[in-house]
């Protein structure tokens, strides 16, 4: 167990030297974001479930807690985390998970990462320990800081520990395959959305729609009578690789590129395979893009594109550029939490 | 020509003064110059409707009130304010608990309710596009036509607007399954205090850069205005169903609660009464609860038919096993607005128990509910006043009323001590001093209680990164660190809330 109060002296000493630090656990992400600046600070020793109630549905652990581990223990009560985080071949830690604020093919159906964060403890630029947010679901007492913290790929503070709300897992599930083209598994799943279907993924490549039902046993085969399709039989497995970017298409070029739109965007015209999750919401395109075009373009949809796995980290940054106003406010808001600008420099935009 | 403007400054110890001040003069003649004729209230008879929101224990007019109804005017209104050094106060439909949009003599109000129009509403997208001062039921309304509806659901939602909604990340009955407006918001259009846009979220799922989004909901107003709202539209289920379950214990009822929740189902209501509130509320609603009972609980599921015949028979048999006395199913649409017909008139009846009530709005662990409830019991002895319960159990958010008479002094100070007792014992139990009614100037003491110093600290640091001057809504919310000065609560007279038409929940 990593001891909080040798964490806080580093910090501090860091911040008295303006020395760079960069924050570590399961390292599942180092991908991820901009390039990797200032000496490791490791938290994976801050492991371990702390509590954990059922009928709470909440779940409280240390940073470093991996999130296979947390997995287990909720299966074991027939619970999950309905935002399905990448595990990334078991590396990936609770704290990782919420600084990254990566979720998986529920999202579009039951809520992103942030969603489910009820409370973070944290180190701040100045050492000081921190606690927002708490055990409860409801709670409106003071700004929202454990969500804004979530997806801030450390560039706030250190995580320590974290709650998030868990969910039951569905009393019934069953995967669908539709063999059609993009225009036309778009068209689908955006029609599907509109009506009161238990949709918890969809995912569109090489010409098949995959669409998982989960709920209720009488609701899972009203829909799956109603939709049609062919009944798919690894469907876990096949699922687990759209969460892990394990099926085929994510590794086919060394570069890979994300794409977030509002759901009923159309095909966007680029060359190659991609693969479209989310009901439409999300769409990765393996290989080399020009990244000023399809950025422009997802602006002119409504969305924007990030180099989610880059061979080489580009200068302008992984993600989408802010405009100014924007971005000399996500100064002032470091700056509020870190002061001299120690965590994680210039991994989640290169003037941060 | 100069004109005494008061008696609105701002009172040390309730010492109320009528101040001439030029520069206030000079601040309205310039927010006159960039709105529109009648836009700016300035007279004691126009400011006199917004001396106050749902918490009428504090009655202050406003330096002004100012009534823009676009984007541009409200940009304007916040750079003339911003160039005077003036704070500015923003207000929707001031159905707010927790004092929020309470005006002060120094600041202007500006009120958003001519800003309500629905921009848009795309029904494959699912989402609809509304200014901040459109209520929040309009939104399910104008939905309803293509299978959609709005899902967050406040007491007052037929007058709330949706930019407070925002404000205070209201939730409802329903939050349990379906979130609060955190939840169910895509992007914002919102001014900081010198009048500058900023796209907030997007239509997509999600945004680069931190998630501002977040932040700001919830903010009570202290770190920019909405001037437009993308919220996300849900299919409306095909039907709804309720349990009504009668229990001998409140340790029965906690628990019960928490073997729903054991069992995999995540109601889209599941609300508690205890014994006084089901004794108050039974003879006007005639809803057929069990007068005999310590609790009832009321447990809705939703969804297709027969997902709901199967979701509410699980739901009944755990309710029995958890030594329900007596379990009924709604048979009709009828029924079910019948069982909840009570509920929904819980808080009005009140009235006809005590002349006033302190609505509290703690919540805490689930698996702490029967403790608390019990704990709160023991106070009634201690401070020689009752107090009722009628809550959200299934999230854990607790609303006892706590039963006085403002006309007496010694009760007055009873029901104050008894209130904060029950909010610092949420803290004490893992939970927090609001739910959901936010902290706005009813909380800002329990503040304290809830948060330490350099938690504090990093709230106001947040603030100073949107508003370095503290001109936005100041002194609601997140107290100063050497503030601790003693507040009130929600104070009912007579049993009549602000907007008696609205049912409170």
């Amino acid at each position: 167990m990593t001891d909080l109060s040798s964490l806080q002296e580093s910090i501090r000493s860091a911040a008295d030297a303006r020395r760079p630090v960069r924050i570590r656990a399961g390292g599942s992400k180092d991908f991820y974001g901009g390039p990797l600046v200032g000496e490791p600070l490791d938290v994976g020793g801050l492991s371990g479930i702390s509590d954990y109630e059922p009928t709470e549905l909440t779940v409280t652990a240390g940073a470093g807690t991996r999130i296979t581990q947390i997995e287990q223990v909720l299966a074991e009560r027939g619970q999950m985390l309905a935002f399905e985080p990448p595990r990334f071949a078991g590396r990936a830690t609770l704290g990782g998970a919420i600084a990254a604020g990566l979720s998986g093919p529920r999202r579009a159906y039951c809520g992103a990462l942030r969603d489910f964060v009820l409370g973070v403890s944290m180190i701040d630029g100045r050492g000081e320990l921190l606690h927002f947010g708490g055990k409860v679901i409801k709670n409106v007492a003071g700004f929202d800081l454990s969500r804004l913290v979530a997806g801030s790929l450390g560039t706030l503070g250190l995580i320590t520990e974290a709650t998030v709300k868990v969910a039951p897992r569905p009393r019934a599930e069953c995967t669908l395959r539709f063999g059609m083209e993009q225009p036309s598994a778009l068209e689908s799943m955006v029609l599907w959305a509109t009506r009161p279907l238990p949709l918890s993924a969809t995912a569109w490549h090489d010409g098949y729609l995959h669409v998982r039902l989960s709920g209720a046993e009488a609701a899972v085969r009203a829909a799956r009578e109603s939709l049609g399709g062919e009944l798919m039989g690894d469907a876990e497995e096949y699922w687990d690789g759209v969460r892990e970017q394990r099926v085929d298409l994510f590794s086919a070029a060394p570069d890979l590129w994300r794409v977030s739109l509002p759901m009923h965007s159309p095909p966007l015209p680029t060359q190659g395979r991609s693969l479209v999750e989310w009901g439409g919401a999300l769409r990765w395109l393996p290989g080399p893009q020009d990244a000023s075009a399809l950025r422009a373009l997802a602006t002119r949809l409504g969305g924007h594109a990030m180099l989610y796995r880059a061979s080489v980290k580009p200068t302008e940054g992984c993600f989408q550029p802010l405009p100014p106003a924007m971005l000399s406010l996500h100064r002032r808001l470091k700056a509020a939490f870190d002061p001299q600008g120690i965590f994680n420099r210039g991994r989640l935009h290169p003037d941060l | 020509m100069p004109r005494v403007v008061g008696p609105f400054r701002a009172p040390q110890a309730g010492a109320w003064r009528a101040v001439y001040d030029p520069s206030v003069d000079k601040v309205i003649d310039r927010l006159r110059r960039v709105l529109p004729p009648g836009a700016v209230l300035a007279t004691a008879e126009e400011l006199k409707p917004y001396e106050c929101d749902a918490l009428m224990l504090y009655r202050r007019a406003p330096l002004a009130v100012v009534l823009p109804a676009a984007e541009a005017e409200v940009a304007a209104v916040l750079r003339t304010c911003n160039e005077a050094g003036v704070p500015v106060i923003a207000r929707g439909a001031g159905t707010g608990l927790s004092g929020g949009a309470t005006p002060n003599p120094d600041a202007v109000l500006m009120s958003l309710a001519r800003l309500n129009r629905i921009v848009g509403i795309d029904p494959l997208a699912r989402t609809a596009r509304v200014q901040p001062g459109v209520r929040n039921l309009a939104i399910s309304e104008a939905a309803a036509p293509y299978g959609l509806y709005y899902a967050p659901d406040p007491s007052s939602q037929i007058a709330c607007t949706i930019g407070g909604n925002v404000a205070e990340n209201s939730g409802g009955v329903h939050c349990l399954k379906y979130g609060l407006t955190v939840h169910n918001l895509l992007a914002l259009r919102v001014l900081t205090i010198e009048g500058e846009l900023m796209e907030i979220g997007a239509r997509s799922l999600d945004a680069p850069g931190y998630d501002l989004l977040a932040l700001l909901t919830g903010s009570e107003g202290l770190l920019a205005v909405v001037t437009e709202a993308t919220l996300r539209l849900i299919p409306r289920p095909e039907c709804a169903r309720v349990v009504l379950a009668a229990f001998a214990s409140l340790a029965e009822a906690g628990q019960a609660v928490a073997d729903v929740i054991a069992a995999g189902i995540i109601p889209a209501g599941l609300e508690m009464m205890d014994r006084p509130a089901i004794a108050a509320v039974e003879p006007f609603v005639k809803a057929g609860y069990p007068l005999d009972a310590e609790a009832i609980l009321l447990c809705e599921c939703d969804g297709t038919a027969h997902e709901v015949e199967e979701e509410i028979l699980r739901v009944e048999a755990v309710l029995q096993r958890a030594g329900s006395t007596e379990c009924r199913i709604s048979r009709d649409e009828a029924e079910r607005l019948r069982f909840w017909a009570g509920r929904k008139a819980a808080f009005p009846a009140m009235g006809a128990l005590s002349p006033d009530y302190y609505c509290m709005d703690g919540s805490i662990p689930r698996k702490r509910l029967a403790a608390v409830l019990e704990a709160i019991r023991k106070m009634e002895g201690k401070y020689a006043l009752r107090c009722t319960n009628v809550f959200h159990a299934g999230d854990g958010n607790l609303h006892p009323l706590i039963l006085f008479d403002s006309n007496n002094a010694r009760e007055v100070a009873r029901a104050e001590a008894f209130g904060a007792e029950i909010l610092e014992l949420c803290v004490r139990e893992g939970g927090s001093i609001t739910g959901e009614h936010g902290v706005g100037l009813e909380k800002i003491d329990q503040m304290c209680v809830q948060f330490g110093r350099a938690e504090l600290a990093t709230f106001h640091a947040v603030k100073r990164a949107f508003d370095e001057r503290g001109l936005l809504n100041p002194g609601k919310a997140v107290p100063t660190l050497h503030r601790c000065a003693e507040f009130g609560r929600l104070h009912v007279r007579g049993g009549q809330l602000p907007h008696p038409e609205l049912p409170r929940f």
